[in-house]
């Protein structure tokens, strides 16, 4: 039975290995750069491939299903980093910062010339970004930062969570009331969004006498949990919604639709919500939310072009290029905006 | 609510005695201590009020409706996971992941494989049967490892627990479907016109249906035999294997009702967070109903009651306003008590300690 039981197992783990693998085909070899570079404070030159040779890329990247701007994000790197476009692309996705280490390993040791990663933890990358570097691997990051040296890696493609939070806060702090008490509900604790997202509004309600927290509460990204936390605090006086995300939004707005409480443009309570979906920007448009801040999710054609320039031998301009973003509220938004930015 | 009573009645037997040795004992003064605590602390726990709702609906609202609401899920299912460890003497871990899948399944027939839609594409009705369909394929599927290759229930059910998410998301090729049809979120929300919500009316629904099954089939008694002892079960003409397949198989049909609620909620899905680690609630709320989790007798309107008081300790710790991610914390206090509690040893002790100063009243009189 046990033996029975082990192939079984094992049966498992390498059908599993094969459907995140994606494409394991093995990437073949660049011709090795040379070893001077290696320790070197700058980065590398690109290991040119000659003639239409494909440009080998390893992809990091959180598990696509945890939001629908995760999906967007991995949707569009996928459709970017492919062979009609000069690349011979292997995904992974995982939201096990350990797993990602690993498999970033793995990459660097196949000599991919282009490792792009969005970091599932800040931290823990040391090892691999010096690998990499030994090895003649680029590194570039992609929607969220690590803490290590900016030599560590030659560009990174962020969004600027604080800047984000700071625009929402100065948006809803425009909006005159004369009282705020407002229900905040937080994403997964320690991500680079909850920080960016909270730290602005901790500020702005340690600051201002009338700003006062109802609640706050991490949903922990999770749309059940922050109907169930609105649901909670429903009897109180309270009149913004400030969720980290658009679907705890939606779960918080369910809360106050089943009690009948008025909500969006002109209304008892103001909705603010964060991410590109394009439902919560139809929400926005249709008046039932007030504000969606937008955090771009689609970061591939910069990151495509930084790769393009650094093979023809052009470093990027800054190391740190934040994408685009701006805040949507129902006054001024416009289909037009939904149909460019919605995903 | 019905309660076991095949214990000896002895008359010098002391009241507290005859209480401790209930089944049901630990989930009703687990409640009783739930309640006590929000009656002292603040009775407005308990008020109800009818409001108006968004559409214009007078809808029931308050901190026990949100119970009674919120605990659908969990309720069914404690139902499938009593059954399936009764029979198997384990649990499906996979609960959380084929619920997934269920909402997914459903999410993808009513949207007809769009992104988002604003009309079911097809009669919701088909879209649940397909869902439940589905996922009593994935119950066969446990339960064939479970009974006929004799693997560890949670072992077996490990594999679904890893892969169920990704494959849920594979079945909507990775975009997150969204329906905008109200007539949808019917099931999860409120019938118009209907103040109570309409989750509840499942899952009373579903309750009636258990008790109809245990009460005119022979179910349960095959699978606390099977689960008691299945050699013996075997000689007695009971096909043990079978049994066992059967309740997973039914375990898979509560999974699916219960994700056709969780989606019918707000009409989406998000693969990785949807019902995550509700099969830890699941299996606590077996164990908090009396049962042994090791398999055989066990009392299926305990586990429901401890689905009740899983929801209840949520929602009073949300009242107030304990940090969500205290929460598996404060689950894990009520775990050890529980099994503390539960345990031989510890109920021996404690009925003796009752039984000591009676004695001594006695003599001394």
């Amino acid at each position: 039975m046990k033996k029975i039981l082990s192939v079984l197992l094992t049966a498992v783990l390498v059908l599993s290995l094969a459907a995140c693998g994606g494409s394991p085909a093995p990437a073949p070899a660049p011709a090795p750069t040379p070893s001077s570079d290696a320790g070197s404070s700058t980065p590398a030159p690109a290991p040119a491939p000659a003639g239409n040779e494909l440009i080998t890329v390893g992809v990091i990247n959180n598990d696509p299903n945890e939001s629908g701007y995760r999906t967007a994000n991995d949707a569009a790197m996928r459709a970017t980093f492919t062979e009609a476009n000069g690349y011979k692309a292997t995904f992974y996705n995982n939201n096990d910062a350990a797993q990602q280490i690993a498999t970033a390993q793995q990459m660097v040791q196949d000599e991919v010339d282009f490792l792009l990663l969005s970091p599932a933890s800040t931290t823990g990358w040391d090892t691999v970004l010096k690998d990499a570097q030994a090895a003649g691997t680029q590194v570039i990051l992609f929607d969220r930062m690590l803490e290590a040296d900016e030599s560590m890696y030659v560009a990174a493609v962020v969004s600027d969570m604080p800047a984000e939070g700071k625009t929402a806060v100065d948006w809803l702090a425009a909006q005159g009331l004369s009282e705020y008490n407002i229900i905040h509900i937080q994403g997964h604790m320690g991500s680079d969004a909850q920080l960016g997202r909270t730290g602005a509004l901790d500020e702005k309600v340690a600051a201002e006498d009338n700003w006062n927290y109802v609640i706050q509460q991490t949903a922990d990204w999770d749309e059940a949990t922050a109907k169930t936390i609105v649901e909670s605090v429903i009897d109180k006086k309270f009149n913004v919604i400030y969720a980290e995300n658009n679907g705890m939004a939606r779960g918080a707005v369910a809360a106050l639709d089943a009690k009948g409480i008025k909500h969006g443009k002109g209304q008892d309570v103001i909705v603010m919500g964060f991410d590109s979906d394009k439902w919560a920007f139809e929400e926005v448009l249709a008046g039932r939310w007030n504000y969606m801040g937008l955090c771009n999710p689609l970061q591939a054609d910069t990151v495509d072009q930084i790769i393009k320039d650094l093979v023809a031998g052009k470093a990027p301009a800054q190391k740190i290029i934040y994408t685009p973003e701006q805040g949507f509220d129902c006054d001024t938004l416009t289909q037009a905006d939904v149909d460019k930015y919605g995903t | 609510m019905t309660t076991p009573v095949n214990k000896p009645k002895r008359p010098e037997e002391s009241l507290f005695k005859r209480l401790t040795r209930q089944q049901l004992f630990i989930p009703f003064a687990a409640l009783a201590l739930l309640v006590l605590f929000n009656l002292i602390a603040d009775p407005s726990f308990f008020a109800v009020s009818i409001r108006e709702n968004s559409l214009g609906n007078p809808v029931l609202s308050g901190h026990i409706i949100s119970v009674l609401d919120n605990a659908s899920e969990l309720v069914l299912l404690a139902i499938g996971m009593t059954l399936v460890t009764a029979s198997s003497g384990g649990q499906d871990i996979s609960v959380g992941a084929t619920m997934a899948i269920a909402g997914s399944v459903i999410l993808r027939m009513v949207c007809g494989g769009q992104a988002s839609a604003d009309t079911m594409q097809m009669p919701l009705v088909l879209a649940v049967l397909i869902g439940i369909g589905v996922t009593m394929c994935f119950g066969a599927f446990n339960g064939a490892l479970v009974a006929y290759l004799n693997i560890q229930p949670m072992v077996a059910t490990l594999i679904m627990f890893t892969a169920g998410r990704s494959i849920a998301a594979w079945i909507n090729n990775n975009q997150l479907p969204i329906i905008n049809d109200l007539a949808f979120k019917y099931a999860g929300t409120f019938l118009p016109g209907i103040p109570v919500p309409t989750p509840i009316f499942i899952t009373a629904f579903m309750i009636a249906l258990f008790w109809l099954i245990l009460k005119f089939t022979n179910l349960g008694l095959y699978t606390q035999s099977v689960g008691i002892n299945p050699h013996s079960s075997r000689l007695n003409g009971i096909d043990p294997q079978k049994v066992k397949l059967l309740t997973y198989v039914i375990l898979g049909v509560c999974v699916a009702v219960a994700g056709f609620m969780r989606v019918s909620r707000s009409g989406s899905i998000n693969y990785s967070r949807i019902a995550e680690n509700i099969e830890m609630d699941a299996i606590l709320a077996v164990a908090l109903g009396g049962n042994a989790l090791s398999g055989g007798r066990f009392n299926i309107y305990g586990s429901i009651l401890g689905a009740y008081i899983i929801q209840f300790l949520t929602t009073t710790l949300y009242k107030y306003e304990v940090p969500s991610t205290a929460l598996p914390a404060y689950k894990a206090v009520v775990v050890i008590l529980l099994v503390v509690f539960s345990s031989p040893v510890v109920r021996e002790k404690l009925v003796s300690l009752k039984k000591a100063p009676a004695k001594a009243a006695k003599e001394a009189t």
